[in-house]
């Protein structure tokens, strides 16, 4: 057999690569009151829908130009990250946490509960995710917390799925069968034994899981289902941006921009731990 | 042998449009009282209680959604609020939009992904499978949405090639077709990469390939085959975001199909065309696992015998 060539983009060149747009985009979030030029929602109707550096028309002191209300799209796009990246982790934690539960309990119990529990992931997973998800801001409205609330009941399955795989081939390994026997309980075994045994999976599927999270806020913001207009969000700066895309189309690429470079670098560091954790996945 | 397990299989569908309906109802049932938001503030009592009547909002919620489901037997939605007519024809009048847009988007998706998959397969770790997995993997990062304004800013208001908007005519349906295949591509081409590489190591094929079987004939006629079916249960899989993708892909594009129709509805709050058009989605996708699974068995005798 030839000898593999060495792959071209490696693990250690994704984690990098992916952290540090993550970092980046952290960064940016906590510290937008330092790094952003201007207030996100101040207007200023004599400089609207101004271009940035790349034109001749540009105002100064709008990096980036500004968007119809004249206001600077770099701050905005800045102060946008913090929600982005706070329905993201927080939606990812919120589901991690109902679906682990889950599949734990799912695996550990097994018999009815486990066919109550892995049936009803079976029939949500049959119902589109962004489907469920729309209704419910529908109903509930718009505001970050019903968003979080409702992008991790939209995906609880996934981690079930893959934490209750895991669990049912634990169960059946000495160390956890030792320590039900020796009178662990229920809860001790879960916390002490299951979970050390499932976090490095739980860590790339919650990874992987951040960006689809990121990406379903944009898609409803952009339908008209996120938080209200005046909130800057990347969906929010997007879909304003889609309705004068031709009068001033960088609001609309450079929000797409700022997605794309975040969830690609969540997406680059997932795969990258996936190969780190799981040797084999390496050449997929 | 066939025919009972799909028997057995269209015996669980109503079960599963049963929860489809029940999760619909629940979930509408929560926004509020239709009556508030529908009619304006000139209103007459007299109108409220015609529309709480037709919507049958007097009775306890039980009942409602018993009446709900015999009318759901029936084809029955209730009568449009923004539209004049039944909410089931309001729906029914843009399926055949949405059909074709999502068929051309999945045909698009299936035959290029595959083929870009075997690609990848076939020249793992050389520089077409860097390149092309790269740029799957940055697609699954692409906003849909994003996706689809470039290429009405770059194809409709630069070039002037095609519209921006608009149905009827193939030209329209140009980029709204790469739009939606495109959330679904980067996941055939990797699924299909991956498949292929895991049969790559499988006994057979090695052994085929020490009897002294040419690369190309032990793709052929091992491998391929084999992958077939991994391949068909993620399309499987995979309809439900093509169905959601529709949703976005029509809003974008104006496409005259249910998505569209269906985030109108719900900001007008028109439950009788929400509920139909949730429903007419759902059953879509029912329907396809359906047919993707007795079509699994038609081609892999080992699912059948088990």
């Amino acid at each position: 057999m030839k000898k593999r060539k060495k792959r071209l983009f490696g693990k250690r060149f994704k984690i990098t690569v992916g952290g540090t747009l993550l970092a980046v985009a952290v960064l940016c979030a906590i510290f937008a009151p330092l790094i952003a030029p201007w207030d996100p929602d101040q207007q200023d109707l004599m400089a609207r829908l101004k271009p940035g550096f790349w034109s001749d028309k540009a105002v100064p002191g709008h990096f980036l130009g500004t968007d119809n209300y004249g206001r600077d799209l770099l701050s905005r796009l800045i102060y946008g990250s913090r929600l982005s990246i706070l329905v993201g982790v927080s939606s990812m934690l919120l589901s991690a946490l109902i679906g682990s539960t889950a599949g734990v309990i799912a695996g550990l119990k097994g018999g009815k509960t486990e066919q109550a529990i892995m049936r009803f992931a079976d029939a949500q997973m049959a119902f589109p995710d962004i489907l469920l998800a729309i209704l419910m801001v529908a109903a509930l409205g718009g505001n970050a917390l019903n968003l979080i609330l409702v992008l991790g009941i939209s995906r609880w399955m996934v981690y079930a799925r893959v934490v209750f795989g895991l669990t049912r081939s634990l169960k059946q390994r000495p160390f956890v069968e030792a320590a039900t026997l020796y009178g662990g309980g229920d809860f001790y075994v879960m916390y002490r034994h299951i979970v050390p045994q499932v976090a490095p999976v739980l860590i790339v599927v919650a990874t992987l899981q951040v960006a689809q999270m990121i990406l379903q806020e944009t898609a409803l913001s952009f339908l008209g289902l996120g938080l209200p207009p005046p909130a800057a969000t990347w969906g929010n700066i997007l879909a304003e941006g889609n309705t004068r895309l031709f009068i001033a189309p960088w609001i609309a690429n450079f929000a797409g921009l700022s997605i794309i470079a975040l969830v690609w670098g969540v997406n680059m560091l997932g795969n990258g731990l996936r190969e780190h954790y799981d040797p084999k996945m390496i050449g997929r | 042998m066939i025919l009972p397990y799909i028997l057995r299989r269209l015996a669980f569908l109503p079960l599963t449009l049963l929860l489809v309906a029940l999760a619909t109802f629940v979930v509408l049932r929560l926004t509020g009282n239709p009556v508030d938001i529908f009619l304006d503030i000139n209103r007459t009592p007299e109108q409220v209680e015609a529309l709480t009547k037709r919507l049958h909002l007097d009775l306890p919620i039980p009942a409602q959604f018993l009446l709900f489901l015999g009318e759901l037997l029936h084809g029955d939605f209730g009568e449009s609020l923004q539209f004049n007519g039944p909410a089931a024809d309001v729906v029914w009048q843009r399926a055949g939009a949405t059909l074709q847009l999502a068929g051309t988007a999945l045909g698009l998706a299936v035959v290029l992904g595959v083929a870009g998959g075997i690609a990848c397969a076939v020249w793992r770790d050389r520089a077409a499978d860097a390149v092309i997995s790269s740029i799957a993997v940055a697609g699954q990062s692409m906003p849909s949405f994003w996706l689809g304004m470039l290429l009405i800013e770059f194809f409709a208001l630069q070039m002037r090639w095609l519209p921006t908007s608009g149905y009827g005519e193939p030209r329209h349906l140009v980029l709204p077709a790469i739009t939606l295949a495109t959330i679904l591509l980067p996941n055939f081409v990797l699924i299909t990469r991956t498949s292929i590489i895991e049969l790559m190591g499988e006994q057979f094929v090695v052994t085929g390939r020490s009897k002294g079987m040419s690369r190309a004939r032990v793709l052929l006629t091992h491998i391929l085959p084999n992958a077939v079916n991994p391949v068909l249960s993620f399309l499987g899989i995979q309809i439900g975001t093509l169905m959601a993708g529709s949703i976005v892909t029509e809003t974008i594009y104006a496409w005259p199909g249910v998505g569209r129709l269906l985030i109108n509805s719900i900001f007008h709050r028109d439950v009788p065309v929400v509920e139909a058009a949730v429903f007419f989605i759902a059953t879509i996708i029912a329907l396809s696992n359906l047919a993707v699974d007795v079509l699994q068995m038609l081609i892999d005798p080992r699912i059948r015998r088990a």
